[in-house]
């Protein structure tokens, strides 16, 4: 049995703290009115007349408010000082907005993003019961205790999601404002499907479909601990597959609500494959981390070098298919250039370029490099290292899938989006640790177990 | 006298295993083992050295990728410049999305074939080359241990293989072998 050291409850502890801390502080430092924006940029030493001079290098206020004069200019027929002048408020009105949204988004994200990653260890789970596998029973206790996150974290993204689709105490999603929709006839067009109620009603299903597998599925292989049969597996397996084909359709569905309407023009058919491939990546990384954290601390005796060695095998994988599906995504609309699709990466590219291509380098090049030698799969530090670095790249990768449509130019990454992490980070580890208490590490009676601890490649 | 090599043979890899570790625990060399399908764990067993194949097949990668870069920058961009997806911007980096799936096919058929064929001249494999396996019974279900007798009492190694599960024993003098 593992109990939990007061030393990681501390440490969980203080990162919520600090991280509430920096919510808060996100929060009541973003600006109320125009005028604070106006004060705000100023302050940022980037006033008007002057962006001239900035280049890409600064905050980006400059460019925006380039865009917006250069938009006007475009508008014939109206007076030019007035015009002027209404572009100016008209651009400090579009600034507020995206500084209200950030301190929401930042928590939006981080939330997302440890939430996907306990989803993402529940379908793995999920498979490893499907495919019978042989190797992996002895991490299934760390497995169980990832998912447990799902519960917290489930209940923490459905309120959010209910804050910003039902209540409108924020205006992240640009489909949920009534008075966007009506000038706009591709929106009037989704309203069917995107609507606050339609999205709150489909996540309570997507979340209870995923809580409900999880409560059973770990009953079971608790159940199955006492017993000396294989009635609790055999079970298990039925509702792993049942669960499977929920997961694989919800999942689309979730990453189409959720994260691709921030950009409710725009649409990919092979979404929910790419945010499923980075959801297992960081699953995955987050097992062989926890794994590996355990073993140095003298838990879990009997997994090896080549369980260890399985995790980077997938880690490496999931890293590839996911590179392969970004690319794919992103070359088709590249080479097409088809306004309405490419002008999400032209986004990107223009305001995000360095998360944008920096995370690819993290979450490709990094993991190719200094995963492909089959020796190195099985040095632990190197797995933390590269496991780091690939969670650090994936939250990014949401980052950029949410800000761009919700911020805009007004980006940062400060202190609400590492209050925002640090939170999560520390709820994770603190709910995590604590489900690893509640049972036995190494599951009993599983008809697999012993070839698992035998395991050698 | 020259050396003497003893062929045992044995009908289950599990019975072979344990034997390869009893005749290099006894300090017998052991010239080659035939099997009929690859036996897990064999290599380490017997105290081969790993393969080398994966460095040769990373350096054939980095061919193809050569390869497949120099040869799009010369078709696409030097040669006949061409104007890719609209963008007529002709520079190969700017273009360089188009060019992705071909270097990755080039990166991996370099890989591939330049390993394969790399593989077949280190086993010394060509077209129409005799079987090299004493025993065709090694190609079916049977497990072909060759031991060098070395300085060792031939009998003696012959006993003791015996004991290890060999249900054959052959003595085979090395000049006629070959």
């Amino acid at each position: 049995m593992y109990t939990l050291p007061s030393k990681l409850r501390l440490f969980a502890i203080v990162f919520m703290v600090i991280g509430a801390i920096g919510i808060v502080s996100g929060f009541l430092s973003a600006p109320s009115s125009t005028a604070e924006v106006k004060e705000m940029m100023a302050a940022h030493g980037d006033g008007h007349g002057a962006e001239a001079s900035h280049g890409e290098t600064n905050n980006s206020h400059g460019e925006a408010h380039n865009e917006s004069e250069a938009a006007s200019q475009a508008v014939p027929g109206e007076g030019q000082s007035e015009d002027a002048h209404g572009s100016e408020e008209e651009h400090l009105e579009h600034t507020l907005h995206q500084m209200q949204n950030r301190p929401w988004s930042a928590l939006y994200i981080a939330c997302f993003f440890f939430f996907m990653i306990a989803l993402g260890c529940l379908a793995f789970y999920a498979i490893q019961f499907a495919a019978q596998a042989g190797w992996s029973p002895v991490l299934f206790r760390v497995m169980e205790a990832i998912t447990a996150y799902l519960v917290p974290g489930g209940i923490i993204m459905f309120v959010l999601l209910a804050m910003s689709g039902v209540l409108h105490m924020n205006h992240i999603f640009v489909w949920n404002d009534a008075e966007v929709v009506a000038h706009d006839k591709l929106l009037q067009g989704k309203a069917g499907w995107l609507n606050g109620t339609a999205m709150l009603i489909r996540a309570a299903i997507f979340l209870g479909g995923w809580l409900l597998y999880r409560h059973f599925a770990v009953k079971f292989s608790r159940n199955s601990d006492n017993e000396t049969d294989n009635r609790w597996f055999k079970k298990s397996f039925k509702i792993s597959a049942g669960f499977l084909v929920f997961f694989i359709y919800t999942e689309s569905m979730m990453s189409w609500d959720w994260l691709m309407s921030f950009d409710p023009h725009w649409f990919s058919t092979l979404y929910g494959w790419y945010v499923f491939a980075g959801m297992m990546v960081c699953a995955i990384t987050t097992i062989a981390i926890i794994t590996i954290y355990l073993k140095s601390k003298g838990y879990l005796e009997f997994v090896n070098d080549s369980h260890i060695h399985d995790l980077g095998k997938f880690m490496f994988g999931f890293s590839i298919f996911w590179t392969y599906l970004w690319f794919s995504q992103f070359m088709l609309i590249w080479y097409a250039n088809i306004p309405e699709e490419v002008t999400y990466f032209v986004t990107r590219i223009e305001q995000f370029k360095l998360p944008f291509f920096g995370m690819v380098a993290m979450n490709f090049i990094f993991p190719v490099l200094l995963l492909m030698n089959s020796d190195y799969k099985r040095v632990n530090w190197f797995i933390v290292l590269t496991g780091i670095v690939i969670l650090a790249g994936h939250y990014i990768d949401i980052f950029v899938m949410v800000m761009p449509g919700t911020v805009g130019n007004s980006w940062y990454i400060g202190i609400p989006e590492l209050g925002a992490l640090c939170f999560f980070f520390g709820l994770f580890i603190y709910v995590v640790f604590t489900a690893l208490t509640k049972a036995p590490l190494l599951v009993k009676n599983n008809p697999f177990v012993k070839e698992s601890k035998q395991y050698h490649y | 006298m020259a050396s003497k090599v003893i062929h045992a043979i044995y009908n289950d890899d599990d019975i072979l295993m344990q034997a390869v570790k009893e005749v290099r625990a006894e300090k017998y060399h052991i010239e080659e083992v035939y099997t009929p399908f690859p036996v897990h764990g064999l290599d380490k067993v017997m105290g081969l050295e790993p393969t080398r194949i994966a460095i040769t097949s990373f350096m054939y990668g980095l061919v193809g990728l050569a390869v497949a870069i120099t040869m799009m920058n010369f078709i696409m961009i030097e040669d006949w410049p061409q104007d890719i997806g609209g963008k007529p911007s002709f520079s190969y980096i700017e273009n360089m999305p188009a060019f992705v799936p071909i270097m990755f096919e080039l990166t991996v058929f370099f890989a591939a074939h330049l390993m394969v064929i790399t593989f077949y001249m280190r086993s010394k494999l060509w077209p129409f080359k005799k079987a090299e396996n004493p025993d065709v019974r090694t190609t079916d279900d049977h497990f072909l241990m060759a031991v060098d007798t070395g300085h060792h009492d031939a009998e003696e190694v012959a006993n003791f293989l015996r004991g290890t599960g060999a249900i054959e024993i052959s003595l085979i003098d090395k000049d006629e072998d070959h």
